[in-house]
């Protein structure tokens, strides 16, 4: 719950509900990059107004809410959208940060946040919808590594030129859009955030992109580049023991991920 | 009114699911399919209007890129101006047929998401009564009724927790909703004057498997009482004294071969536990999972339950809720424990089995693979909790009775790792709500399965609800937190009666049953007493927190239902709406079963020695052990496994230069910020038990242990488990094995000083089909846990650069019996591997100082397929070749052989690399150990092994190697 604290740290806030399984990393990550964290369930989001307005970064974790029964993201995407909507248009408005990491981003998808906010009123009803998420093509759960290359400058998530290696973990993240005009589209305002790549950094198919998404993509962000969706954890890659192959290599500073928390709390600093 | 809404994929995307379910079609060798296609359908009951129809289905149901979706008004009607739809699918459903399979979940089998979608409704401001759903496959071809049949069955659903229906349109499952009233009734049972056979036959068509001692027992209970026990109180008894709940084989009286051994478990597993008395074991062989020391702040909690039975009648549910209970038996551990690793070995028949040799009602083992593996994966996975370690073993004996061993590690505060529940305390059941499912499960697995299983024990088979089990998690952490109970437990085997029974058996209980929360009417009271409806906990609470705990289960969604109290009388009283239906005294529950003697003898079998030609080159060899079932990759299985969810993962089962070659144990940090660390390892080799259980014992403890030092852990803190699965231990044969197996036991973890922590039994694992019995070999998995002081310290299996040495440690000896060389030729042999206990500890040790001080580059154990699979599988895991000199290997006297020095499985071997620069420190470090520096690391990608008399004996190219590993599971 919001309490007031007495650092002027930028403060986070992660939603918690039935079946969101990786607070305690994304906990962990933020609190690395310096920010002050509070887990909140939706039920006292719903039940309590105001509730966010404490917070500078909205975190939608991964995990499984709701079982991802009906489709992925689908059950919890439906009741932010009917009960706290306005709270996160506010939220939003107010100029600060929105992330949803792998379920995270399966919600904001379907709740018709990302990619465009403007798009939200259209994309309410689901048949003028022109992005999701599917099923890998694969039909497979899967948990493996991926090299990411941003794709753009817009996301206030994201260092120019950056290029991570981070784990995915998701059966259902093979975004998709209506045509390919829709992906050019997006791709030309910049809201492609990250592309799945080979380690060579060079466009590529499965396992490189292993889900199959259109345009290897992997992440994208709003108009305003304030929300971040993706499906890949860079909260899983905080710290150097966490890489695959990190008896081989050897230990690094840090992981790659912790970048995008760090990025986002540079930022509220910045803007607050 | 009820709408059947039906939800399918528009033409222009990919049916993944329908694909696939296609091409199962065709391996199950049906070639007349076109296409499969997947319809997703939902029957929704309630008073709702055209646009909140059109809102459930747009906003909820339906993906609007991607699908398209049709309603169907039911019987009674629809509301004006709406017609029926049609499903359009367009011109490429122009075949001449279309035929139409639909599945769905029988009555009161858990479906999660009915419960889901009356969520998005209500939070839609609408609201529904009942939902249900279905799957219904387009099967384009033409298909005979029979294909029709098999494809059903065989591939789309288990007639066990399924109804199938065949090109049947429009179904809205009539009678679904009809509630069925409960008239209570107080049922008692005639045994006061029946005679042996009617006692049997009691206890039988009760589906109780008491024995004739047993039921007598009982009637002599009831006799002194005067009275007839009531239906609730045998069963209660039988759940009680099931083997599966009191383990009276293990710790009854055995006469093996004259000897007398009173309780095999005291004598020996635990026994060494005892007598090593370790300071740094908290908890042993009392509470749900063993506890040890972990850090300042924790201790780390290990329990590793096996759940066969359930797994071979419904492979999906069997395994998922096998996961879900031993992740209760952690939540239940002490005050309650944080789940943080998953472990998982099966045991099946081989994949590629032909139908024709699969007994009747048996499952084909592909079929059960992909079930058991896909149950674990999304009850791991939804809980959030990573499923980084696990083995898989094949023998065609496992194909009626399959194996399933799921292991949950927890973390757990070392201020909660006592509990007691005091009298006046209040019973609180959370969780799911409950059925008939489940029925019986501590009594049928007990038992032996036959090709009937499926039909008198189908009400055991049940689905878990992962994200129940979730919600009962983040509550009970949130309550353990807040100090608001006293006692917890787990409701696994034999439901409330199991659960109250043992939380009560000092204090005594009363319980009002009809308080309890259900999921549909009907149930009697003793289905409501011995139902194992999953996803329940029952906790004991002081009456002054009753309201802010109920408060901390609400406010997650959680239902939690007061339905008794700890009276201090030492009955156990259960009441329905005040009728009382059971009043004993518990000391007669936990004590009161008669100890029986059983006959256990063994006899060192003699099977046949193998007479194999020597060879100029063994490169076919070594593939063919690379390619078989045991020794394979097993990647398919383990990408469908989160094993990196809560971040803490530090060795990941998959290492090397592609993140695919076979890691030996995984290290996890369950606090981060933190650098200790936990290793997770386990053993097993039931060929080893064909010849002498003893000796599979020790083997399977070693195998373990290397593991665990493989990367970088020592023997300073490792604890076992110990999980037997048996056959029928009424033959005396078989017993025999089990007390052999058991001293191996005791003197092989004495011999280490690795401690038992906590174990399990199943036993009568055999499968009668018509009349041969097959038993399933002896099984024992041996799982150990080791804390680790510094995860930097690791080193995983993979080569890391040219130029490197490598060495053997350890001392090959002529042990190819029950090898993997052996059985690739059809033998078994008698020369079993054994443990030395002169060197083999002093050989770990000096291994684990020497990865201390980071003289160890990489370092692989050597189990099944010897040396050669050994450094193989480190070749291609690093990308590089190497040239080896079987000459170097350190042997015993007299070992002239080539296949020998290859593939003999001798226990505590290891293959290390080791950087030229440090040679001379890592030889100073092992001193006293036999070792020999057998070649090094090259730059090409050849694997290349010279032979005793210096001929090249095995020249591949490890692209080749890696590719006969990895072709194996690929599905």
């Amino acid at each position: 719950m919001a309490v007031e604290k007495n650092n002027n740290k930028p403060r986070a806030v992660i939603l918690r509900t039935a079946g969101t399984n990786c607070a305690y990393e994304t906990q962990y990550a933020l609190e690395k990059a310096g920010a002050d964290v509070d887990l909140m369930h939706v039920n006292q989001l719903v039940k309590v107004k105001g509730l966010l307005s404490p917070y500078h970064i909205f975190v939608l974790p991964g995990g499984f809410t709701y079982g991802d029964d009906i489709a992925a993201g689908k059950v919890l995407a439906n009741q932010l959208r009917q009960q706290v909507l306005d709270e996160l248009m506010r939220f939003i408005d107010d100029g600060k940060l929105i992330i949803g990491i792998c379920n995270g981003f399966q919600v904001l998808m379907k709740m018709g946040l990302l990619p465009e906010v403007k798009g939200l009123q259209t994309s309410l009803a689901g048949d003028k919808q022109r992005f999701t998420l599917a099923y890998n093509d694969s039909n497979k759960f899967e948990d493996r590594w991926v090299y990411l290359k941003s794709a753009s400058n817009r996301s206030v998530f994201v260092d120019n030129d950056s290029f991570m290696y981070v784990p995915i973990a998701h059966a259902e993240g093979k975004f998709v859009a209506e045509n390919q005009e829709e992906i050019e589209k997006l791709d030309k305002s910049g809201q492609i955030v990250f592309k799945y790549v080979d380690k060579d950094g060079n466009m590529s198919g499965y396992p490189w992109n292993p889900n199959g998404s259109s345009g290897n993509i992997a992440g994208v962000c709003d108009s305003t580049g304030r929300i971040l969706g993706m499906m890949p954890h860079p909260e899983r890659h905080i710290d150097p023991t966490q890489h695959p192959r990190w008896t081989r290599e050897g230990l690094k500073a840090e992981g790659d991920g912790i970048a995008i928390f760090r990025n986002a709390v540079n930022y509220i600093s910045r803007a607050f | 009114m009820e709408i059947r809404i039906e939800v399918f994929i528009k033409e222009n995307f990919p049916d993944v699911i329908g694909n696939e379910t296609a091409s199962e079609v065709s391996h199950i060798g049906i070639a007349s399919v076109d296409e499969i296609r997947m319809v997703q359908v939902y029957l929704i009951e309630g008073d709702l209007s055209e646009d909140g129809i059109k809102r459930i289905c747009g906003e909820l149901l339906v993906d609007g890129l991607t699908q398209d979706y049709i309603c169907i008004y039911g019987p009674s009607g629809q509301p004006d101006g709406i017609q029926a739809g049609k499903i359009e699918l367009g011109k490429k459903w122009q075949y001449n047929s279309v035929h139409t399979i639909e599945v769905t979940r029988k009555r009161g089998v858990m479906d999660p998401v009915e419960s889901t979608v009356l969520k998005g409704i209500k939070d839609l401001g609408l609201s529904a009564g009942s939902v249900k759903t279905a799957k219904r496959f387009l099967v384009a071809g033409q298909l005979t009724t029979d294909q029709l049949e098999t494809i059903a069955n065989k591939v789309l659903a288990n007639k066990i927790i399924e109804d199938v229906f065949i090109d049947k349109d429009n179904l809205f499952y009539e009678g679904k909703n009809e509630i069925v009233d409960y008239a209570f009734h107080r049922q008692e049972l005639d045994i006061l004057d029946a005679d042996d056979e009617q006692l049997l036959a009691i206890s039988e068509s009760g589906q109780m498997y008491l024995t004739v001692q047993e039921m007598k027992a009982v009637r002599k209970y009831f006799t002194a009482l005067g009275r007839k026990p009531t239906d609730v109180e045998l069963e209660t008894v039988a759940q009680t004294w099931s083997e599966h709940c009191m383990h009276k084989t293990f710790k009854g009286i055995i006469d093996y071969n004259g000897e007398h051994i009173d309780n095999l478990l005291a004598n020996t597993v635990m026994k060494a536990t005892s007598e090593l008395d370790k300071p740094w074991c908290v908890s042993v062989f009392k509470d749900n999972a063993g506890i040890i020391e972990f850090d300042e702040d924790y201790n780390i909690c290990f329990k590793v339950e096996t759940h066969n039975h359930p797994s071979a009648i419904e492979p999906y549910g069997g395994a998922n809720t096998g996961i879900g209970g031993v992740i209760r038996d952690t939540l239940g551990t002490g005050l309650g424990a944080k789940p943080i690793l998953n472990t998982d070995v099966f045991c099946f028949g081989p994949l590629d089995m032909p139908q024709e040799k699969i007994p009747e009602g048996v499952l084909h083992p592909k079929r059960i693979f992909k079930g058991v593996v896909s149950g674990v994966r999304d009850y791991g996975n939804r809980m959030g909790i990573p499923t980084a370690n696990g083995a898989i073993f094949f023998d065609e004996r496992y194909t009626g009775n399959p194996l399933v061993y799921c292991g949950n590690v927890g973390l757990i505060a070392k201020d909660k790792c006592e509990k007691e529940s005091h009298k006046g305390d209040l019973i609180l059941l959370v969780g799911g709500r409950t059925g008939r499912d489940g029925i019986h499960g501590a009594t049928f697995s007990s038992v032996e399965l036959t090709h009937q299983s499926e039909v008198v024990s189908g009400g055991a088979v049940q689905i878990g609800d992962p994200i129940m089990e979730r919600k009962v998690t983040d509550a009970l952490l949130i309550a353990l937190d807040r100090g608001l109970y006293n006692n917890i437990t787990d409701c696994g085997a034999g439901g409330l009666s199991s659960a109250v029974g043992e939380m009560g058996e000092k204090l005594g209980a009363v319980v009002d049953l009809e308080k309890v929360p259900l999921k549909y009417d009907g149930l009697s009271y003793s289905e409501i007493w011995i139902s194992e409806a999953q996803e329940r906990m029952v906790l004991s609470v002081p009456p002054k927190n009753m309201d802010e705990i109920r408060a901390v289960f609400e406010g997650e969604d959680v239902t939690a239902t007061f339905i008794g109290e700890f009276t201090g009388d030492k009955r156990l009283h259960l009441r329905y709406k005040g009728e009382t239906v059971a009043d004993i005294e518990m000391v007669f529950l936990h004590d009161g079963v008669p100890r029986t003697t059983r006959k256990a003898t063994w006899h060192l079998p003699s099977h046949e020695e193998p007479d194999i030609k020597e060879k100029m080159d063994y490169g076919e060899d070594l593939k063919r052990i690379l390619s078989s079932w045991n020794v394979c990759s097993k990647e398919w299985v383990i990408r469908q496994y989160d094993h990196e969810v809560q971040g803490g993962s530090v060795l990941k089962p998959l290492v090397g230069v592609n993140n695919d070659g076979p890691g030996d144990a995984c290290k996890v940090r369950p606090v981060l910020g933190s650098n200790k660390g936990v290793i997770v390892s386990n053993g097993m080799n039931p060929k080893y038990g064909d010849i002498d259980p003893y000796h599979m014992a020790s083997s399977a403890i070693d195998e373990a242990l290397r593991q665990v030092i493989s990367v970088g852990g020592s023997l300073e803190e490792v604890a076992l488990l110990d999980n037997f699965s048996w056959g029928n231990t009424g033959k005396p044969e078989c017993l025999g094995g089990l007390v052999r197996a058991s001293r191996g036991c005791y003197d092989t973890a004495l011999y280490y000083g690795t401690p038992f922590i906590s174990g399990k039994d199943s036993l009568n694992n055999e499968f009668k089909a018509g009349d041969r019995t097959i038993a399933i070999p002896p099984t024992l998995l041996i799982s150990a846990i080791c804390v680790m002081p510094d995860v930097t310290r690791a080193i995983s299996m993979d080569v890391k650069s040219p130029g490197n040495l490598i060495y053997v440690i350890g001392i090959t000896k002529n042990e190819l019996g029950g090898s993997h060389y052996y059985y690739t030729h059809g033998f078994i042999g008698n020369s079993v591997p054994k443990v030395d206990i002169e060197i083999a500890k002093r050989t770990m040790d000096l291994l684990a100082n020497a990865t201390g001080k980071g003289l160890i580059r990489s370092c692989h154990d050597c189990s099944e397929g010897g040396i050669a699979v050994t450094a193989a599988e480190m070749s291609f895991a690093g990308g590089y070749g190497m040239e080896l000199d079987l000459a170097q290997v350190p042997v015993e006297e007299g070992i002239v052989r080539d296949d020998i020095v290859l593939f003999s499985e001798s226990n505590t071997r290891f293959v290390v690399e080791v950087e030229q620069p440090q040679q001379s420190e890592f030889e100073a470090a092992i001193k006293g150990i036999s070792y020999g520096c057998i070649g090094k690391v090259i730059e090409n990608d050849m694997f290349n092994v010279l032979s005793l008399s210096g001929e090249k004996v095995i020249s591949e190219k490890i692209s080749d190697l890696k590719e006969a590993w990895q072709a194996t599971l690929k599905l």
